[in-house]
């Protein structure tokens, strides 16, 4: 029972706000009632690794994972590393979230410097899926979509390089935006792949997802990989009329799929049909069999340049030693836990001499080819649709001991993310319980066509966002 | 492809990572099983094809010229593991 002013679990941004527009309900007493479900919920779930005490603005409050970077708040990116860093600035995502009013309730849960796909890699331990607290929420921004799902937060803010929004909005139930690359700005988010990473928005509904990319989008001074945007629109039909829907073969047949995914993913795209959407199949040879590849060599070489500012001597951890080279070498030690040491490694090592050209040099040269493989597709389609993942959540621990494994969860989420193009997960159903996400695809700058097909599919497909056991 | 136990370590030198014993034979094993997977970048031909270093064709993102506030040096310093005065200080190199 929450203790609140009142029920947050089946509400949308938007109604939040609404209520405060309407002035039924006082901005302190919204923030309220999320902390008393947070109370109630969040030792079970672990969702947040920093919780907000009071509401600084009158708008609808916000989690933000723990990467973001927030002024006067502890941001960790889930690593002993930046434990007790206290940002001096807000990250422009954060300022833009504030200067509308919005309170931020706390910093959420991620593996640690976003480098997982289930959350188990953060220093401060696992967040737990709402749906079955034995399995996980996905990663790396496992605690925004946890919080969402779980009514912790009405809608938070995940950044994507490999599928850490998508990922995670599937198998908690939630919509999870990666938007197109350069739309969203990155000053202040704590850096993995700078040539992947993107923030976006994770909501219980369509509308509530565009309503909050509308906010952090758009060119920001501070990051010179930022362009101007396309007005957001927020979407409102149910139909699908003349739109051309690709059911790319290899994403939707990838090895490895649950049954009971395949189901309710086939089931949404016979629904868009039924919508008057044209569907057809298509191929994306390259990009499912060399995109894994491809992105374990750019992104850990990324990382490992991104992370060398982890000394010891600004900011983070430091470790004793006699000179200032072991000081280093020690602090890097003891700051970072395993996944990180492993890609640094594994990232140094692609651009050693005499190895970059066989591997960073052809994985860039393969990112080409990707890229060419879904422009092509988008001359004949408007969007491309898949599942997001091949399974559902699975059980705490069961990958932690293989990184392989753990590298494999993100193959259908990878391929777009390399195209630099916008994706967005939405739940299509439930396999064993556990929510399925449908992923839409489009080519560079869509996000206002599919925020309407996925408007129209949600509509039509009338997913239930609560978790079975919190109705 | 297998990866050497001095390969590992020259590579952990390059990082500034210390490594322990046993972290060098799991990460030697580790990253032995995830080069072998990640070289099937090198099956393809890919002669002519040019490098994607950034997905968006962008070039010359200019700012205004102008001058703009930036963090004074208490700001600046306030995560520093240690100071001395307006200083960083660390271990002598």
């Amino acid at each position: 029972m929450s203790h609140g002013a009142i029920d947050t679990l089946r509400l949308s941004a938007e109604e939040a706000g609404a209520l405060l527009e309407r002035r039924e309900l006082g901005p302190g007493e919204l923030f309220a009632s999320y902390r008393a479900a947070i109370a109630e919920r969040d030792p079970e779930l672990h969702a947040f690794l920093t919780l907000v005490e009071e509401p600084v603005g009158d708008g609808v409050p916000i989690a933000l994972k723990d990467i973001i970077s927030t002024r006067g708040i502890r941001t960790t990116a889930g690593s002993r590393m930046l434990e007790n860093y206290v940002p001096v600035f807000d990250a422009t995502v954060a300022a833009r979230c504030k200067a509308l009013g919005m309170s931020v309730l706390g910093k959420t849960n991620t593996d640690e410097f976003a480098m997982g796909s289930s959350t188990e890699n953060s220093a401060y331990g696992p967040t737990r899926n709402p749906w079955d607290p034995t399995r996980v929420p996905g990663g790396s921004g496992g605690g925004s979509a946890a919080a969402v799902s779980a009514g912790l937060a009405p809608w938070a803010l995940g950044s994507d390089t490999g599928g850490s929004v998508k990922l995670p909005s599937a198998f908690c139930g939630n919509v999870g935006l990666r938007p197109t690359y350069g739309t969203v700005s990155r000053y202040g988010i704590v850096a993995f792949a700078s040539s992947l990473d993107q923030v976006g928005p994770v909501t219980r509904t369509v509308r509530d997802n565009a309503l909050l990319y509308r906010i952090i989008s758009g060119r920001d001074v501070d990051d010179s990989t930022t362009v101007e945007v396309p007005a957001v629109e927020l979407p409102t039909a149910d139909q699908l009329r003349g739109m051309r829907v690709g059911v790319p073969r290899q994403l939707n047949e990838v090895e490895g799929i649950e049954a009971g995914v395949k189901h309710a993913v086939d089931a949404a795209i016979a629904l868009a049909g039924g919508l008057g959407a044209e569907i057809d199949t298509c191929e994306l040879p390259l990009s499912v069999d060399f995109g894994l590849a491809c992105y374990y060599l750019i992104a850990p070489s990324e990382a490992s340049s991104n992370l060398a500012r982890y000394d010891g001597v600004r900011y983070g951890h430091r470790s004793d030693g006699s000179d200032f080279n072991e000081m280093v070498m020690r602090t890097r030690r003891d700051g970072f836990g395993d996944e990180v040491k492993r890609r640094i490694m594994l990232g140094t090592y692609a651009l050693s001499a005499g190895y970059y050209d066989a591997f960073y040099g052809n994985a860039q040269k393969v990112r080409t080819l990707i890229k060419r493989e879904h422009d092509a597709l988008f001359e004949r389609f408007d969007v491309l649709v898949s599942p997001t993942c091949a399974t559902t959540a699975f059980p705490l621990g069961a990958k932690a001991q293989d990184p392989l494994a753990m590298y494999l969860t993100d193959v259908l989420t990878i391929p777009s993310n390399m195209a630099g193009l916008p994706s967005l997960s939405i739940p299509c159903g439930l396999a064993d319980g556990l929510p399925v996400g449908l992923q839409l695809i489009g080519p560079q700058f869509s996000e206002n066509r599919l925020f309407r097909v996925a408007h129209a599919l949600e509509l039509a497909l009338g997913f239930d966002p609560v978790p079975g056991r919190l109705r | 492809m297998a990866i050497t136990r001095e390969e590992v370590l020259r590579v952990a030198r390059l990082a500034r990572l210390e490594l322990d014993d046993g972290e060098l034979a799991r990460f030697q094993e580790q990253l032995s099983a995830i080069l072998a997977a990640v070289s099937k970048v090198s099956e393809l031909d890919l002669t002519d094809v040019p490098a994607t270093s950034h997905p968006l064709e962008i070039a010359n993102a200019w700012a205004e010229d102008e001058i703009r506030p930036s963090l004074g040096l208490e700001d600046t310093l306030a995560n520093a593991p240690d100071r001395d005065g307006d200083y960083f200080r660390t271990p002598p190199a």
